[in-house]
Parts: C-alpha cells; structure tokens; sequence
C-alpha cells in the first residue's frame, strides 16, 4: 500500500524532492503494486539531468511550451507511433469482424448452420472465434504495451513532469 | 416456489445486505471526506481488485437471468448477445481506459474539458453522463421489481413496489455513507458471487452431460421443439428486415456503448497508474469472458434440461430460466437440494442488482457534483464542499430512480439496457474519441457531438414502436411511431460523430495546439496524471 507514497509526493511537489528522472534503464517502469519493495519513486537518486526530452529549463517557459516541446521530441513521437501502430490496425480489424459476424448472422443464417462437427456449426464455431480472439488481441495489446511502450512512456513522464515544475515555480 | 424457498433466499437476502452494510461502515470508518476518496477510493486499488470491480459493476441480472434465458427460448440468436457485451471491451482496453486514467480525475467531462472552454463542454458532458446513468438505473429497478417479485413467489404490485423502494434506500445508504471504497468492495464480493454461482451451476450441468459439449447441444435441440434451427441464428431476429437492422443496430450500440458508460469510465480512476488501468481491464475480460461462455453452456443447459417451454410458461422473457435449471440441477422441486440452489441464484441475482445499482449511482453523482454543480451554481453563492454535493445528488438521484422505477416498471429490461447503451456509444463516446486524438476538435465541435448524438438517440426512442403502436409499447393507445427500430444506434451513433465533426469545421475558434499537446502527452505518458 505505501509504497505508492512516494509517487504521490512526486506528483504534488511535496517534500519528496527532487524525484528520479534518469533515463538510464535503471529506472523502474512497473505501476507501484508490483514492486511493492521499492521505497518510494521519488527516493532513489538524486534527479541526473532529463535526458529522453530535451531540456527546457530556460527561464520564463510556460507549461505549454513544455508540452508542445515534449509532443515533438524523438522520444514521444516514437511511444506514440508505437501506440498507433498497434492500435489503429487492432481496432479496424475486431470492428470489421464483429461487424462482419453480427451482420452475416442476422442476414445469412443459412451459412451459419451448417454442420461443423456433430452439432456444432459454423455459427457456434464463430462465436466462439470471436471470445478467442477477444482474448488473443488482449494478449497482444498487454504483450505489446509492455514491451514497447511501457519504460519510454514512464522516463518521458518523469521528465516532463520535472520540466513542468520548473516552469511552474519560475513564473509564479 | 414453495415457502422453504422464500425463506432461505430471504435469509441469504438478508445475510448479503448485513455483510454488505458491515464493510460500508468498516471502510468509511475513518473517511477524509476529500472528493479524491469519495468519488475515486483514494485511487489505491489493485489492478485486481479493480479488475473483480469492474466484472461487477458490468455483468448485470441482465446478464445473469437475461442472456440465459434468451438461449434457453432462442438458442443461438441469445448467443449474439454475449459476443457484444465481450466484444466491446477491446474498444475500451485499446482506446480508452490508459488514455482516460491519465487525462482525468473523476469524471468523462474532466477528459473533455482540458482542452476546451470548460463551462459549456461540462454542462453538456454532465448531462448526457446523467441520462445514460439515469436509463440504466431505471433498467435495473425494474429488473431488481420483477425478478425479486417473481423469485420470491409474490407477484403482487405491493412486493414490487417494496423491492423497488428498498433497492434504492439501501444503495443511497451505501453510495453516500461509503462512497467509492465501499461502493468497489461491494462490486467486488458481488462479482466473486456471481462467478462462484455460475461455475457451480456449470460444473453440474457439464456432469450432467458427461462433460459431452455435443450432447448437450442434441439435447437442447431437441427440447426447444425447434430442432437444429435452434443451434443457427435467426429465431428472434431473422424474421424481417426490421429484425435485423434492429439487431445490426444493437450489435453496434453494445460494442461501442460500453466504452462510454460513465460507471465504467470512473472505475478507471481507482487505481494509481495508467498500467494498472491497463491490468485491470485485462482481469476483468478474463472475469467476464469466462462469464458469458459459463451463461451458453447454462442457457442450452436451460433448454435441454427444464425444456424451453417450461421456462416459457414461468416467465414469458425467460428470466426464470437459470432459477428452475438450479432447482432441478439440485434434485428437483422438493429436495433440499434444489431448495439450496434455487435459493443461492435468487440471492446471487439480487446481490447483483444492488451492486450494480450502487456503482451506477455514483457515477451519477459525481457527475452531477463534480461536473453540473459545479458549472451551475452561482458565482455569489456560498462555496460547498463538492462531497456534500455529491452525497445529496446520490440521494436525489435514488428518489428519482425509484419513482421512474415504478412508473417504467412493466417495460422490458433488456431493451432499456440496450438503450443506456445506444445513448452512450451516441453522446458519450463521439466526444471522448475526437477530444483524446484529434488535433483540430473545438469546444464547439465537443458540445455539439454531446447533444448531436444525445437528442436524436433520445427523440428516435419516443418516435419507435417501443413508446406507440404496437400492443406491447409505452402507450399502446396512440401510436405517433415513425421510426420502425426499437434500439437507435445505427442512426444516432453516426450522427453524434458527424455532429462533433460539423462543429468543428464551421467553429470560427482556432483550436489550441498547446491543449492538444498537452492532452496527447498527459494521455500517452501519464505526465501530471491525478
């Protein structure tokens, strides 16, 4: 349970400090709950420069320049291409077969009922298709996610959020 | 339904809200009262622990006695049903629950109005959170009436008029003494009830058979009086056109509703990050993939075992179908067996009504607090504390629930789920979709998806056959119906995307790129995530 202290202090500025931005692989990308040992996120080492987004730690920069600094960064370009990369041809491809599948059920029952094995059918068969690849594509998505995407999207969050700060406590 | 069986279901009844008012008190014991623990369960969940939540908060009675009892009557075409309400799910692990864990806080319209001029986009994206809500708390009041009337032998308008009544005192009871956390462990030892009941029911039907799958497929078959047809779709919707485009239409509002249910959407916000999110979603499609196969092997179970005309003859929707599968699975009418079971599934059923409702009234009143009230009142007015607010919206919700529970209660349960589901994947989803990944949307473009997609998914349902002309609608007196479907999604689901795209493009606003970056960064990254 507390072990997700120390990442709340992160996000509220508290008295955390100065929190972990490196981008070196040390960094640990798994959500508070499974790494319950970890001390807290913001304890680890004493922030190195953020190396993932560029730096903008100019005076007078607002935080939506730090956004719009970060959305063209090589780094968030890339988390969010792999992003779409999956998700756009996924999406297509379970809405065209659900689709398909709800569409030819209702107007062709005749193919769906022809015999398969025993009493099964081309119907059951389907149906049943369509939990399995609800489940494969879950598979894929988590695997995917996982591999990809997960530790770029943690370094560039600490970073961003870093940058944010910065600019928050300069200009005010 | 002999009186050994009230007694043991009341028992089991009473043994479930006792347990279920314990944890109320025992999480809200020492309460903070911040908005963060009250709407959102101080986000401490674990993915599981969300993951049995969410499988809660979704597989209604509906589900449980509905879908059954649609195999049981129909066969295959029941079947269709259960594919959706799966389905659906990869829309929201794929293109909503990561993105909406990091943008929001509480609600659908803390998403929206990041990147807009706040005022307007909230009003619009609270009030139509409230109808969806409203819709499907009034499907379940009516389905917690019928189905307690009906399983506990009184069919008298006074049982149903109580159970609607208590169903709403005991969830205004939890939502607003126990707020989030109280309201996720309810959903969670519902849920582990639900799943222990099913798997029972379906380990005995399985032994029934020999563990023969085919067998069990011949048997129902053959005991449908339908024959092989029973196995192929077709039996309830293949009859016209009108059928058909009517199920093509709930085919589409079920997958794409889902991902816009406000209930749904706020159980995102329990836990700490985005992956946990992710994780939980992951748990609950396993949870409720596992559900909806166990429903068709206990629909056709239904069908081969009690016959589809004894279930016919105990209720005409086939909601008594898993009830008398349970007593004869137990050893009949008269065993102890069949008593225990028969009570067991009518207290599980009830269980899941109340849980649900629970989740559903919280979601509204967040949305009434958090998003209305907050835009609304006035700026002389004395500042209240949002949880205040949030507390009496749930109880004003309760009383509005229970009165149009009781005006709406001989409607059909399945249609005005499928209809909290068309408003949703209508005026819920267009404007989530076009505020996490297009560039160009504008706060225009966000109000008019919102009510482009609420009024015509409204209006068509009042110009349907479900409110006039024909004998088993609204008011079979008149008839002013000039839409011939029963569900509206295939038109209104459409046109809430090509409103907010209208919108957009005739809005004189340029939009902001440094609020579009924000969100796709906040959305992708998690960078500032509450």
């Amino acid at each position: 349970m507390h072990s997700s202290n120390g990442h709340s202090r992160v996000r509220e500025g508290g008295p955390g400090g100065p929190d972990a931005v490196g981008s070196t692989g040390s960094v640990r990308y798994d959500d508070p709950w499974y790494d319950a040992l970890a001390s807290g996120w913001g304890e680890s080492d004493p922030a190195p420069a953020p190396a993932a987004a560029p730096a903008a730690r100019a005076e007078g920069v607002t935080a939506a320049e730090v956004y719009l600094e970060v959305q063209r960064s090589a780094a968030f370009q890339e988390v969010r291409s792999q992003y779409r990369r999956f998700v756009v041809p996924a999406v297509v491809g379970f809405l065209a077969w659900y689709i398909g599948y709800v569409v030819t059920a209702t107007t062709a029952p005749a193919l769906m009922a022809r015999p398969v094995a025993g009493a099964v059918n081309v119907a059951m068969v389907a149906g049943l298709a369509q939990f399995f690849t609800t489940f494969l594509l879950t598979w894929a998505y988590t695997r995917h996610a996982r591999l990809r995407r997960d530790r770029a999207a943690l370094e560039l969050r600490w970073d961003t959020q870093e940058m944010t700060r910065g600019t928050r406590s300069g200009t005010s | 339904m002999t009186g050994d069986h009230q007694t043991l279901a009341l028992l089991l009844f009473s043994a479930f809200v006792a347990v279920t008012l314990a944890i109320t008190t025992w999480v809200s014991r020492h309460r903070h009262g911040s908005a963060e623990e009250f709407y959102a369960g101080g986000r401490l969940f674990s993915p599981m622990e969300n993951g049995f939540a969410i499988a809660g908060d979704y597989m209604s009675a509906a589900s449980f006695l509905g879908i059954s009892g649609l195999i049981a009557l129909y066969g295959y075409d029941g079947l269709l049903y259960s594919v959706g309400f799966l389905v659906a799910w990869l829309v929201v692990l794929f293109l909503v629950a990561e993105l909406v864990r990091n943008c929001g806080r509480f609600t659908l319209a803390d998403v929206v109005a990041a990147r807009m001029s706040e005022r307007p986009v909230r009003i619009a994206a609270g009030t139509s959170s409230v109808t969806v809500s409203v819709l499907y708390l009034v499907a379940q009041m009516v389905g917690a009436g019928s189905l307690v009337a009906l399983l506990l032998g009184g069919q008298g308008e006074a049982a149903q008029t109580w159970t609607v009544i208590g169903v709403g005192a005991l969830m205004v009871i939890y939502v607003s003494l126990g707020g989030m956390r109280a309201t996720t462990w309810i959903q969670i030892v519902k849920a582990v009830l639900l799943l222990g009941g099913t798997i029972a029911l379906t380990v005995l039907v399985l032994v029934r058979f020999h563990g023969d799958f085919d067998h069990l497929l011949t048997s129902a078959a053959e005991r449908s009086g339908h024959g092989e047809s029973f196995l192929a779709p077709g039996l309830k919707y293949g009859a016209d056109w009108t059928a058909r485009f009517d199920f093509i239409s709930l085919g589409l509002a079920l997958v794409l509703g889902t991902a816009g249910l406000p209930h749904i959407l706020s159980r995102f916000y329990t836990v700490p990050t985005a992956r946990a999110a992710r994780r939980s979603v992951v748990w609950s499609i396993g949870l409720i993939g596992g559900f909806y196969l166990m429903t068709i092997v206990l629909g056709f179970g239904a069908a081969a075992i009690v016959g589809s005309d004894a279930v016919r003859a105990s209720n005409a929707a086939g909601n008594t179908a898993v009830p008398l599968l349970a007593l004869d699975l137990g050893g009949g009418a008269d065993s102890t067996g069949g008593t225990v079971l028969f009570a067991v599934v009518a207290a599980v059923a009830f269980a899941t009504i109340l849980a649900v409702v629970a989740g559903i009234t919280l979601a509204s009143s967040a949305s009434v607090a958090h998003d209305l009230y907050a835009s609304l009142r006035r700026r002389r007015a004395k500042q209240r504390s949002e949880v205040a607010v949030a507390r009496v919206a749930a109880v004003g919700i309760g009383v509005v629930a229970i009165a149009l529970g009781l005006l709406a209660r001989d409607l059909n349960v399945a249609f005005l789920v499928g209809l909290a589901f068309a408003v949703a994947a209508s005026a819920n989803l267009p404007v989530l979709l076009y505020s996490l990944f297009w560039r160009g949307f504008t706060t225009r473009g966000a109000v008019w998806a919102v009510y482009g997609g609420l009024i015509p998914a409204l209006t068509l349902v009042l110009l349907s056959p479900v409110v006039s002309g024909s004998p088993e609608s609204l008011f079979p007196g008149v008839d002013f119906h000039l839409f011939p479907l029963q569900n509206p999604g295939i038109v209104s689901i459409p046109l809430g995307f090509l409103a907010g795209w209208l919108g957009t493009v005739t809005s004189a606003e340029l939009p902001d790129e440094a609020k579009h970056a924000e969100t796709e960064v906040r959305s992708l990254t998690g960078a500032g995530a509450a």
